[in-house]
């Protein structure tokens, strides 16, 4: 019998199977799918202080294996998140859910982690510092040490619950930036966010998206991921969520290798949105062909 | 929603770039005229998004027009291959809100979602007008289709090579009940100014992800909040939508 359970900051899963942020909404157009309890957990769309609409349309563009998204981190803020989403999601998930809190100021990103604190349903806080898709905040935190340190060490002063900082793969080298999370007091890191990336229209000869930029993220960029998960895992001594690209159980297998002990999945949903389900019916399979019995063992295996 | 494997069983082209399929497979999930579905390309990372134009137990009807790589590779296939698709996506017109008297104004490749619901409104006994506008002559496909079924049709092209010469809005009845529409923004625009007063339905277009509400991407605001084209649309009460005219 495979065993999938993994542990992160004493927060045990079922599996290691957790969708991204940002493709998965608050759960339920999924629950309306299939019953999203078999996930270890999933990671709710990214929260900010205050609602956001977000960016101008169109926010999506196409890419060879994967897509670029420009939506800006529109959510109904966190006091609707805490108010309306989480009871809704309640009635259909009954595990710990991730919080993933974005925001444009070191004290914007406590008060929004203080507030979520206080919930039960939420088993670890996803610290999104790292999101290109925002001006004047989010990716400038996450692609400086200082930023890091300091938004890690305010928002571990407000909460109890496991942080864990979401990295940005937009920077030159991803160690150091992983190193001062580790320093300011973070339970893991999460890694990687989409990488800035942007397409033109022939036709209109101008950017497709109408923000410009945006997030690069689907199967095309799992290589970037790995390599930059290996490398975090090498540098700290932090459970680490690794994810961008994953869409097969040989993915989730090679990701945990690299060093991740869980593994997000984000733009497979959008295109199937029954990825998770599917790669959670194949890994048994997939370990038995390797010789893996217990997930927990392989974790940075290829170190 | 559901996903599934659909056989095409007649695929034609309609103009030089405007192509009619018909796909058999499981069409449980459609639920409304103007609905869409989803279509899983091979080597196309995304699916895409086609309104569909009429069903029935069996069988699903898509219209599309080629505006880029992948309908490109959509007008490739042939009959006897098979699609995923997702199928039963979005929130259509509501034929119920017709009145006596509907009518249906479709620009371009916005013409073919209106179709299945013409055909719902003939069925329910209304008295349905249809206007159909294409730029010229050799664009226009349909407007006999709408004429079997029961629907008193206007052309209208820009150009004046065929029907009334101008914009849909050049054609417009004294009297109607409702109105259905289905096409470019700057129609629905002028539509909207030229039928205040009267109820009605738009549907909108909007580049997507996922076309099942997951990620945000076809976000646009209305004046009841942030919508989901995808999800809550495409199709939304005309009143709702900010039109800043």
């Amino acid at each position: 019998m495979a065993d999938l359970k993994v542990t992160l900051s004493g927060l045990e899963l079922d599996n290691p199977i957790i969708p991204a942020s940002g493709t998965f909404g608050y759960g339920y157009e999924f629950a309306e799918l299939y019953d999203i309890n078999m996930l270890g957990s999933f990671s709710f769309k990214g929260t900010t202080l205050e609602p956001r609409f977000g960016n101008p349309t169109p926010r999506i563009a196409e890419t060879p294996a994967g897509m670029i998204n420009a939506v800006g981190m529109q959510n109904p803020g966190i006091d609707r998140v805490i108010s309306e989403e989480l009871p809704r999601l309640k009635k259909c998930f009954h595990k710990k859910v991730v919080a993933n809190i974005g925001g444009f100021s070191v004290d914007e990103y406590a008060e929004c982690c203080a507030r979520i604190d206080g919930e039960e349903q939420v088993g670890l806080i996803e610290v999104n510092v790292s999101c290109p898709n925002v001006h004047n905040g989010c990716m400038s935190f996450g692609t400086d040490p200082l930023g890091i340190s300091a938004v890690t060490k305010a928002v571990k002063a407000v909460t109890k619950k496991p942080v864990y900082v979401k990295l940005s793969p937009n920077v030159t080298d991803i160690v150091p930036l992983a190193v001062a999370a580790a320093e300011a007091g973070a339970d893991g890191i999460s890694l990687i966010n989409t990488l800035l990336g942007m397409r033109i229209d022939l036709r209109t000869k101008k950017p497709v998206i109408a923000n410009k930029m945006g997030g690069f993220s689907g199967s095309a960029i799992l290589p970037v991921a790995l390599r930059m998960v290996y490398q975090v895992y090498e540098a700290v001594k932090l459970p680490i969520i690794g994810m961008g690209g994953i869409s097969s159980a040989r993915d989730v297998v090679e990701m945990m290798l690299a060093g991740a002990t869980a593994v997000e999945v984000g733009a497979a949903n959008l295109v199937d949105p029954w990825a998770c389900p599917k790669i959670l019916a194949e890994l048994p399979s997939v370990m038995e062909q390797y010789g893996i019995s217990s997930l927990r063992d392989i974790i940075g295996g290829a170190h | 929603m559901k996903q599934g494997i659909y056989t095409i069983i007649e695929h034609t082209p309609l103009t030089k770039d405007v192509y009619r399929m018909v796909l058999s497979g499981d069409t449980s999930a459609m639920t409304m005229p103007g609905q869409f579905v989803e279509i899983s390309l091979p080597g196309f990372f995304l699916r895409r998004p086609i309104s569909v134009c009429d069903y029935d137990e069996k069988t699903i009807t898509l219209i599309y027009k080629v505006v880029g790589q992948g309908t490109d590779a959509l007008s490739q296939m042939k009959e006897g291959e098979s699609l995923d698709m997702l199928v039963g996506l979005g929130h259509g017109f509501d034929a119920g809100k017709s009145g006596d008297a509907p009518l249906l104004v479709g620009g371009g490749v916005g013409v073919p979602p209106l179709f299945n619901l013409a055909r719902k409104l003939i069925a329910a006994g209304r008295d349905v007008t249809v206007i159909l506008g294409f730029n010229k002559a050799d664009e226009i496909f349909y407007a006999r289709e709408f004429e079997e079924i029961g629907a008193r049709v206007l052309v209208t092209t820009v150009d004046g090579s065929v029907g009334v010469k101008g914009f849909v809005t050049d054609a417009l009845p004294e009297h109607f009940s409702y109105v259905y529409s289905c096409g470019p923004m700057p129609m629905l625009r002028a539509l909207y100014k030229a039928a205040q007063g009267k109820g009605g339905e738009f549907s909108l277009e909007e580049r997507m992800g996922c076309g099942f509400g997951a990620c945000m991407g076809c976000s646009i605001m209305t004046k009841e909040g942030s919508r989901r084209v995808c999800k809550d649309g495409p199709v939304f009460d005309k009143e709702v939508l900010e039109w800043q005219i």
